[in-house]
This record gives structure tokens, sequence and C-alpha cells, in this order.
């Protein structure tokens, strides 16, 4: 309804402060994810991120092979969709041919941490002025959970029926803190978003990772965010958020690992 | 100033395509088409490219993906090996629609194989090599020369018809040296405006571009592969390119591509001076396959060799193409041997005068 067509209460309303809108670079539509899912939340902030610092024009970012594969469908920027686990060297092709693009990747633990682990790491290592989004949801969401490399010793999922048995399958991967040693990582944090309060922190280490990029200080910022996963972890919204805090964090400590050397 | 100049095949490709506008070069080192990577790092930086020394294959071509995403002119070369592990990405970029040009300087296999010459890879360039239903423009040089000219020509063929464009090589090629004259080419005069699909950061007037193959919906995947296959025949119907040397009064045709194409021009030779009307076809493009030239062969000639540096798999392309009017012989070597002039002669004598259909 247009302003005009508002009559009195229009002028009423035009005297607040806008607390929350929708921003302009998020595309208007429903989202594919399930309730209580944290990768819409990152959507959000990633694209008021790009809104704020004013950077959609360019702006390009790489889905994953995953949950976000449709990232695209949300996010009003030119885009590419990568082969499963292949973000980082796609992004790094795009930001070899545009060195001032502002080039993203967004990637869960699967796409990131198993398939992709060589990418990962070589992308880093060659410190690709590009931000890594990392959702760290210990399962496999999108192919109906399955384990992950980051699932926890003896979380059951629909290919660990008794347990992630670390004899068995191996111990739950902590990418984030290896991929910190490498000298072409700038920045690298790990954060979650299941309170207002993490949400915030999560906004504000984006910021940072973006505005690292666009000052072109050298190297890769990486954001990880522990998030939930709840159909396939067989639980409630709230629930999955009690777990993260109760199991989840105790393993995947929030916080910055490394942070930008001080001027 | 086109001056004759003395290189190897390797390095006259690398040479082209820097001289075609590369932008982007990501690739992994691998017998026989080191060189290439090896010069293009020398080269391609100090003219105003980028290039990147991929983990792996994989990434490589993954790159390659993203850089022709943004409509720049970017490559990969690599050898057998490698090109098995690109196929999956090879699939996502004919599916999007990406230019980009594919060099595989092939090597005998399969596995890890020899790092000899081979034309084993001809399946694998010719019929997808991926998953889907999906075709790769191949060009087939054989000679240093070519090797350059095809460079040029894929890059614009790509860019044309936003299709992958493979330069299968072997071995020879890649390492003989020969004399090569690089024609006049300015890369702004062959620049193709992408700017309706490529993603390079999306300008406030129009919606954003995404480059997907995720389809989902049935009706849409199939209406993405009635579209590819449309764009396929219109390269069929226009991209066909062969030589043919001495078929006019010929009544046998041996049918050859790259290296070997050369030892059976010197087959020719020798049938002739002993009075057999023997000639040559010599496919260049070998997706879009000359198919027409070879019916028309075949109301006209008694037989047809295929040589090949492999078990039989161009054969089978000819056979169809003939679909049965005459009998198609097969001579073929593996391992990385080169088959002699001699021993194709001693060949077509044993099946010149055989009029029944022969299997192999
Ligand atoms: C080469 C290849 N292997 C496997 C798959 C199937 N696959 C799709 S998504 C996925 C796992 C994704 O899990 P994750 O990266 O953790 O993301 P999530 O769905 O949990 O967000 C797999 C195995 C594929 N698409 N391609």
């Amino acid at each position: 309804m247009s302003a005009a067509s508002e009559g009195i209460q229009c002028a009423y309303i035009e005297d607040l402060d806008e607390v929350w809108a929708r921003p302009s670079t998020l595309i208007e539509t429903t989202m594919h994810y399930c309730p209580g899912c944290g990768h819409s939340v990152v959507h959000r902030l990633i694209m008021e991120v790009i809104r704020e610092l004013n950077i959609q024009e360019i702006a390009i970012g790489v889905a994953p092979v995953g949950c976000a594969v449709f990232a695209y469908h949300y996010m009003d920027i030119d885009m590419q969709e990568a082969a499963h686990g292949r973000a980082t060297a796609v992004a790094t092709g795009i930001k070899r041919m545009l060195p001032d693009r502002m080039v993203f990747t967004y990637q869960g633990d699967g796409d990131l941490a198993a398939i992709g682990t060589a990418e990962t790491i070589h992308t880093i290592n060659r410190g690709e002025n590009i931000v890594m989004v990392f959702i760290n949801n210990g399962i496999y969401g999108m192919t109906g959970g399955q384990m992950a490399p980051t699932t926890l010793e003896g979380s059951i999922t629909s290919t660990t029926p008794s347990g992630r048995d670390l004899a068995m399958h191996g111990h739950p991967l902590k990418i984030t803190e290896m991929i910190a040693m490498l000298p072409g990582a700038y920045y690298v944090t790990r954060q979650a978003v299941n309170t207002a309060k993490a949400v915030r922190k999560t906004k504000r280490a984006l910021m940072n990772a973006f505005k690292y990029q666009m000052e072109g200080k050298g190297g890769t910022s990486f954001i990880e965010v522990v998030s939930n996963c709840p159909s396939g972890w067989k639980m409630t919204p709230i629930e999955s958020n009690q777990w993260l805090e109760n199991h989840i964090f105790k393993n995947f400590e929030l916080g910055d690992i490394k942070t930008p050397p001080k001027e | 100033m086109n001056t004759k100049v003395l290189m190897k095949g390797n390095e006259a490709l690398a040479e082209a395509a820097i001289r075609a506008g590369l932008k982007g070069y990501f690739g992994y080192p691998i017998t026989p088409q080191s060189e290439l990577l090896e010069y293009i790092s020398r080269e391609l930086p100090k003219r105003g490219g980028s290039f990147i020394q991929a983990e792996s294959e994989i990434a490589a071509i993954n790159m390659v993906y993203g850089g022709a995403g943004t409509g720049e002119r970017v490559m990969t070369s690599t050898s057998s090996p490698g090109y098995s592990l690109m196929q999956e990405c090879i699939s996502y970029i004919a599916c999007a629609e990406l230019p980009c040009l594919l060099v595989n300087v092939v090597r005998g296999g399969p596995g890890l194989g020899t790092i000899q010459p081979s034309q084993g890879d001809y399946f694998q360039a010719v019929k997808g090599g991926g998953h889907g239903d999906y075709r790769v423009i191949v060009l087939a040089p054989n000679s240093v020369q070519e090797m350059a000219d095809f460079t040029y020509l894929g890059m614009d063929l790509a860019d044309q018809y936003r299709n992958p464009v493979l330069i299968l090589a072997d071995g020879a090629l890649g390492q003989m040296m020969e004399p090569v004259i690089f024609p006049d080419y300015n890369p702004e005069d062959h620049k193709v405006d992408h700017s309706a699909w490529a993603t390079r950061g999306k300008p406030n007037d129009r919606d954003h571009n995404v480059i997907t193959t995720l389809h989902l919906v049935s009706e849409k995947m199939e209406e993405v592969n009635l579209t590819l296959q449309e764009k396929y025949r219109t390269i069929v119907q226009n991209e066909v390119r062969y030589e043919t040397i001495e078929v006019d009064d010929a009544d046998f045709i041996i049918v050859a591509f790259g290296l070997t194409s050369r030892v059976a021009h010197k087959s020719v030779e020798l049938a002739r001076a002993e009075g057999l009307k023997v000639g040559l076809l010599r496919p260049q493009t070998l997706f879009p396959f000359p198919t027409n030239i070879l019916s028309e062969l075949a109301d006209r000639v008694r037989g047809m060799l295929v040589v090949e540096m492999n078990a039989g798999q161009m054969v089978e392309d000819v056979r169809l193409a003939v679909n049965g009017k005459i009998p198609v012989s097969f001579h073929g070597r593996m391992g990385g041997i080169i088959p002699q002039p001699e021993e194709i002669l001693d060949r077509i004598k044993l099946v010149y005068n055989v009029n029944e259909m022969e299997t192999a």
C-alpha cells in the first residue's frame, strides 16, 4: 500500500525510527529452510552487512552444494553455485579475474571440511582475499542427516546408527583451528546464531571480515558459525539450541581464534 | 610482424592463448603437458593475466568455472589422468554454458599408464566424459601450427557458443618442435559481450545474475537439456572442420586424426606409389564429427581404414557415418606406440579387396 493511501496513519508511521526492516539486498520470498534452522539467519546477516557496507554492486557470492545451495534465491547479488566442496576454488577463479570485487563463499561442514578439505586449506594457504562463511551444523542436512566430519562422538545420525564411534569413524574435525595455523588466514573466528547476542556478534564478525577484504589487507577471513539442524538432529528448534549450549559449544568453543595483527 | 618461430607444441599453444587475450590460467603439473603450464607461469603474469598452480586438477577446473563465470577468457591444460579428475566440473561448465578452453595432451592409459602419446581419450573427449547429456567442442590439431591456430579458434568458439572447447592433442604434438607463425589477432576485435549473464557484480539496473546447474523441477531440467541440444545441433551444422588429401580419385579412404593423420598421410603416398588409389580424411573437429562427408565418400569408395592410437574409438563414429554401406576396418596401436606408415600400408593391402564387412 502506498504511503499516500494510508492517509493520516502514514504521517504517524513516518515519525518513527526504523528499527527493523528486511535489508534491500535480501530477496522477499519464502525460504526453503526448516523452522529454526540457522542458515536463514546467517543469510540475512550477510545481506545486512552487504547493504550497510554498500557493496551490493561489487559483491559476488558462491553457493555450495548442501542445504544452502539455493542461497542465490535469497541473496540479491550476482552469484555462482559451485560443485560440492569446490566453492573456494570457484571463488578463487572469480577473485583472480575481478580483484576489486567482494567475493565470499558460504559452505556447510560436509562441503568445506570433507569433500572440499583440499580446496579449503589451499585457498587459505594462498591467502586468497575472500571471506569464507562456514556453517557447522554437525550433520549432512541436505542428504538426510548423515554423519559430517564435525559430528560429535556418540551422536546418532543416519550413517552412525549407534552413535559416532571414534575408532570406526574418526574424530570430529576442528578444521577452523587447523586453518588458523596457516599464514594465509587473516581473521578466523567461531560464532553462533542461537541467541540475539550471538547473532549480533556474528554480524560484527561478518562486518569485520568484509571490511578486511575491502581494505585488501591480504589473507582470507574465515567465519565459522556453529549452527543447528533441528530436522537432522530430530529435535525441536528449542531443543536443538539447548543441545548447542550443553554439548556442541563444549567441543567447538566460541570466540576469535586468530585476529589481525594490531597496527 | 608474423615471423616463423621454432617452438614445442605445448609452448605454441601457450603463446597463442596469451595472444588471444587469456586472462586466467589454472592448472596442475602432469607430463606431457607441463611445458604449457610452465610457459604460462612465466609469461602470463607479465602480460596482464593471472596464473595459479592449483592444488589439484579438481581445484584447477573449478577455478576455471569461477573465472569463466566472470566472462573473462580462462583455460586449463592437463593430460589424461588429470582430465579424468576434471569431469564433474566440465559437466557443470557445459550445463551452465560457460566459455572456456580446455587442453588434454593425451598420454597412454588406462590407469597411470605411460607418458607416451596416445589417442585413448577419444571417447571421454567426444562423448561427454562427465555425467549427463552434454557436449564439448573438440578440436584435434596435427601440427604445432594447428596447436596455435586451434587455440585462437577454440577461444572464439567458446565465446560464441558459450561452451567449453577442448583441444585434444597428444604427447608427441605437445613435445615436438616445428616452425609456427602466429597470425594477426587482436583480442579486442574478438570480444563477446557476456554482460547479460556473467557474474561481475550486480548493477542497480538489472536483476542479479546467477550461474547454477541445479534445476529440481523436471520440466525445467528437460527445458535446459533441450536448449543445450538445440545449441549442439547448431554447432553440428556450422562448425564441422576436416581436411582431405587425395580423395578426389580415391577408391579407398584412411580416416585418422591428430598425430596418426600425419603417419597416414605418408601411407597414402606409399600406397599411391604402388598404384593404389588411397586418400585421407582427417577430422579437425571430433565434435562436431564430419559425418556427412564420410557418408558421401562411402558412396564412391570401396572401403575405409580407421587408424588410431587406441583400441578403436573413432572407428565407431566412422561406422555410424558410413552406416554399413562399405566395410570399415581398423588399425590401432596402444601403450604410446605410434603406428608406422608401412604397417598401415600392409593393413590397407589386406583389406583393399575385401568386400564383406569387417568387424575389427
Ligand atoms: C560430488 C557429490 N557428492 C555428493 C553429493 C551429495 N550431497 C549433496 S549435499 C551433501 C552434504 C551437504 O552437507 P553440508 O555441507 O554439511 O551442508 P548442509 O546440507 O548440512 O547445510 C552431499 C553429500 C553431491 N551433490 N555431489
